[in-house]
C-alpha cells in the first residue's frame, strides 16, 4: 500500500498540467471535477496510506520510496525520493484533507469567476508542491516544493491581476519571502559543503556526529535555515507580506496563507530539529521570535478593520505560538498546534468568504447583526473562533495551545517569561476573536445578504467545524485522564520534551489560567465591542500604530525600498552609458545633416550632379 | 550648347522646358562626339551619335508620358511641386 505514495504527489501535478494546458477550452463542470477531484483522489490515497502506516508501521517508523536520481555530479546526487514518517504523515493528511475541503468550497465560491480553470490549475499546482515539500527525502527536493508553493502563492495573490494593488501585494509577498529563501539556499550550500549530503536523515545523523553542540558551524547552519523559515512563515522581521497577501481570493487565503504554506517554516524546523538542538542559541532565538511575533501580531489584529486582515494577523500570531513551541523544544506540541490551527483557521477563512460574498463588504465596522441571516457562517465563526481563542475542554485549539503554554514553562528553554507572554497572547487572541465576531454578527444590521451559499460550501464548513472541535482529542493531557496519542505517535521522530522545571506552575494551573484568560478576553471584548457600545473605530495613536501593523511597512519603506530606488535611479545614469549614448547622438546628428540634402527637388539634384562633375573634372585637370 | 542646356535645366521650372533642355544637352554631347570623330578621322563618333539619337527618342517618349501623367495628377507642370520624396 505504501508504494502508492507517489500517486499522492503525481495526481495533483498531472491535473494542474492538464488544467493549465487545456483548461480554457474545457467546460466548467469538467474543470471543477478535475480540479477538486484530483485533490479528492489524492486525499483518498493518503487515507489508505495512513491506515496502512498505522496498522503495520514500517521498520524504524519511516518509509522511503526511491523514485529516481535527479542528477548525478561527483558526490552530489540528490534523489527524487519520498520519505514518510509520522511527522510527514500528519502534515500530508492535513494538507490533502484541508486542501480537498477548500477545493470543494472553491468549486462553488469561484463559480462566476472568469479565471476558473486558471484558479484550479494554480491551486492544484500548489497542493502538489506542498506535498513535494512535505514528503521530500532530501533538502533539495524540499527546496523545490518550497519554491513551488512560493510561486503559487505569488500567482494566487495576484489572481485578480487587473487591480494594481493586488499585483503589488503579490510582488511584495514574493520579494519579502525571497530574503528568507536566499538564506535557506545559503544554508543548503553550507550543509552540503560541510556534510557532503542533502538527505535530511543523513544530514541530521552526520551533524550530530561531527558537530559539537553550540559550535559555530552548527549555529550558522541553523541560523540560515531559520532565515528561510521566518520568511515563509511570516515571522518577525519578515512578517509584512502576509496581511497584504489577503488580496487573493478567499479560498487561497484559507489554503495557502493560513492552513498550509505558512506553516512550511514550522515543518522545516521540526524536520531538521537536530540542527537546532545543536545550536541552543538559535533555538532560543526561535522562541524569542515566536513570542515577539505572537504578541505584536495579536495587538495588530485588535485594531484591524478588514475581516481578512484580522485573520491574517491572527495567523501570524498563531504561527508565533508554533515557533515558540519549536524554540522551547516542544516539537510535537508545535505540530499539534499546526494541525488544529489548520482546521480552525481554514474554517474561519472559509466562513469569512461566505460573509464577504454575501454582503460584498470586508470592513467589520460596516457589517453587524448578520447572525440571523448567515446562520451557518455565524456558527462556523463561533466554533472556529472559540477554537482559536481556546474555549476550554471542548475545542481543539484549547488542547494544543495549552500544551504549548505548559511546555513553555516546563521545557529546557522554558521560563516564566515565555509562560506569561503565552498567556498574554491567549488573552489578546480571545479579545480580538470575539471583537471580530461581535462586530460582524451583533449590533445593528448595516449590510444585507445578497447571496446564499450552496451545498459544497456548506459541506466544507460543517466538516471543518466538526474537525475544529474533535481535532483536539487526539492529544489530551494525561493530567485530565487523557491520552497524548499524537505526541506518542510523533515521538518516534521528534524527541519528547524533557520536563526540567517542575515548580509552582504545573499543567493544571496552566489549563486553569488559560481558561480564565479566555473568559477574561471574552468579557473584555463584550465590554469594549458589545452590541450596546458605539460602533466607531477609535483614532488614538496606539490604534493607528496597530492598524498599520506596528509601522513595519513604513520602516522598511524608509530603510530598504527608498535607498534601493535611489540607487537604481543613480545607476540608471552612470559613466558606462556616456560613450554608448554619445555614439547614438553622433549618428543622430549625421542623419540630420544628411537629411537636409534630400529635398526631393529634381533641379536641386541636377545642380548637385553638375557641381560634382565640375569638381571631378577640376581635380582631373589640375591635380596632375 | 551643353551649358545652354544645363542652365535651362537648372533655371526653368516647367517640365516641358526641362525636357527640351535635356534634349539640347544630348544634342550637344552628340555634336561633340561627331566633332571629335571628324577631328581624329574615326567612325566611332558617328556610331555614338546614332546611339544617342535612339536613346533620346526613348527618353523623350518616356518623359512625355511622365509629363502627361504628372499633369493629370497635379494639374501643374512645376518640377518643384514633385518633391514628395523629400527626406
Amino acid at each position: 500500500m505504501l508504494q502508492l505514495l507517489w500517486l499522492v504527489v503525481a495526481i495533483p501535478f498531472v491535473s494542474a498540467a492538464l488544467l493549465a494546458l487545456f483548461g480554457s477550452s474545457l467546460p466548467r463542470r469538467v474543470v471543477a471535477i478535475l480540479g477538486a477531484g484530483s485533490i479528492g483522489l489524492s486525499t483518498f490515497f493518503t487515507l489508505l496510506i495512513s491506515a496502512a502506516f498505522l496498522i503495520s508501521p514500517p521498520a524504524d517508523n519511516a518509509y522511503v520510496l526511491h523514485l529516481w536520481t535527479w542528477m548525478s555530479s561527483g558526490e552530489f546526487h540528490p534523489e527524487i525520493a519520498l520519505y514518510l514518517d509520522p511527522v510527514s504523515l500528519l502534515m500530508l493528511l492535513v494538507v490533502t484533507f484541508v486542501g480537498f475541503l477548500i477545493h470543494l468550497y472553491s468549486v462553488e465560491y469561484m463559480r462566476n469567476d472568469e479565471g476558473y480553470a486558471r484558479f484550479f490549475a494554480y491551486m492544484n499546482l500548489f497542493v502538489a508542491s506542498m506535498i513535494t515539500l512535505v514528503l521530500a527525502n532530501n533538502l533539495l527536493l524540499l527546496y523545490l516544493g518550497w519554491e513551488g508553493v512560493g510561486l503559487c502563492s505569488f500567482l494566487l495573490i495576484g489572481f485578480w491581476y487587473r487591480e494594481p494593488q493586488n499585483v503589488r501585494a503579490a510582488g511584495k509577498a514574493f520579494i519579502v519571502t525571497r530574503f528568507g529563501d536566499t538564506a535557506f539556499a545559503l544554508g543548503l550550500f553550507l550543509l552540503f559543503t560541510r556534510l557532503g549530503t542533502l538527505d535530511i536523515q543523513e544530514v541530521m545523523h552526520r551533524a550530530a556526529v561531527q558537530w559539537s553542540p553550540g559550535s559555530g558551524i552548527a549555529v550558522e547552519a541553523a541560523a540560515l535555515l531559520l532565515g528561510g523559515a521566518v520568511g515563509k512563515s511570516a515571522q518577525l522581521p519578515l512578517q509584512t507580506w502576509l496581511p497584504d497577501a489577503m488580496a487573493g481570493p478567499t479560498p487561497t487565503s484559507a489554503l495557502i496563507h493560513a492552513a498550509t504554506m505558512v506553516t512550511a517554516g514550522v515543518y522545516l524546523i521540526a524536520r531538521t530539529h537536530v540542527l537546532f538542538t545543536l545550536a541552543p542559541s538559535i533555538q532560543f532565538l526561535v522562541a524569542l521570535i515566536g513570542a515577539a511575533t505572537m504578541l505584536l501580531a495579536a495587538f495588530s489584529a485588535l485594531a484591524q478593520r478588514d475581516m481578512k486582515r484580522v485573520l491574517a494577523y491572527s495567523t501570524i500570531s498563531q504561527i508565533g505560538y508554533m515557533f515558540l513551541a519549536l524554540g522551547l523544544g516542544a516539537w510535537s506540541a508545535a505540530m499539534f498546534h499546526f494541525m488544529t490551527h489548520a482546521f480552525f483557521k481554514a474554517l474561519l477563512f472559509l466562513a469569512a468568504g461566505v460573509v464577504i460574498h454575501a454582503v460584498h463588504e470586508q470592513d467589520l465596522y460596516r457589517m453587524g447583526g448578520l447572525r440571523k441571516e448567515l446562520r451557518l457562517a455565524f456558527w462556523s465563526f463561533v466554533i472556529g473562533g472559540s477554537a482559536l481563542a481556546g474555549l476550554p475542554l471542548i475545542t481543539a485549539g484549547f488542547f494544543s495551545k495549552d500544551l504549548i503554554l505548559w511546555q513553555s514553562w516546563a521545557g529546557p528553554n522554558g521560563s516564566a517569561w515565555f509562560w506569561i507572554a503565552g498567556m498574554t497572547g491567549a488573552l489578546l487572541t480571545s479579545l480580538y476573536t470575539f471583537r471580530m465576531i461581535l462586530l460582524a454578527f451583533y449590533g445593528p444590521q448595516q449590510a444585507h445578504v445578497k447571496a446564499v451559499s450552496g451545498v459544497a460550501v456548506r459541506i466544507s464548513l460543517i466538516v471543518l467545524c466538526f474537525l475544529s472541535v474533535v481535532g483536539g482529542y487526539v492529544d489530551t493531557p494525561p493530567d485530565f485522564g487523557g491520552v497524548p496519542a499524537l505526541s506518542n505517535f510523533l515521538n518516534s521522530v521528534l524527541p519528547p520534551l524533557e520536563e526540567l522545571h517542575v515548580g509552582p506552575i504545573n499543567e493544571t494551573i496552566t489549563a486553569l489560567s488559560a481558561s480564565t484568560v479566555f473568559a477574561l478576553g471574552l468579557g473584555l471584548a463584550y465590554l469594549l465591542f458589545g452590541p450596546q457600545r458605539s460602533r466607531l473605530p477609535a483614532h488614538n495613536f496606539l490604534e493607528r500604530l496597530w492598524l498599520a501593523g506596528w509601522g513595519f511597512d513604513w520602516l522598511y519603506d524608509k530603510l530598504f525600498v527608498r535607498p534601493f530606488q535611489w540607487l537604481t535611479r543613480k545607476s540608471a545614469r552612470d559613466m558606462v552609458d556616456v560613450p554608448i549614448n554619445g555614439l547614438a547622438q553622433v549618428t543622430i546628428l549625421g542623419y540630420r545633416a544628411l537629411r537636409l540634402t534630400q529635398t526631393g527637388r529634381v533641379r536641386w539634384y541636377a545642380t548637385g550632379l553638375a557641381m560634382g562633375t565640375v569638381v571631378i573634372l577640376a581635380i582631373a585637370l589640375f591635380v596632375h | 550648347m551643353f551649358l545652354l542646356g544645363l542652365v535651362g535645366l537648372l533655371t526653368r521650372r516647367n517640365l516641358i522646358f526641362t525636357l527640351m533642355s535635356i534634349e539640347i544637352m544630348l544634342n550637344a554631347s552628340g555634336l561633340a562626339f561627331i566633332a571629335a570623330g571628324a577631328r581624329w578621322a574615326q567612325p566611332d563618333g558617328q556610331v555614338m551619335f546614332l546611339f544617342i539619337l535612339a536613346m533620346a527618342a526613348a527618353e523623350v517618349s518616356i518623359g512625355l508620358a511622365f509629363v502627361l501623367l504628372f499633369h493629370k495628377r497635379q494639374l501643374a507642370l512645376d518640377v518643384d511641386a514633385a518633391s514628395e520624396m523629400r527626406g
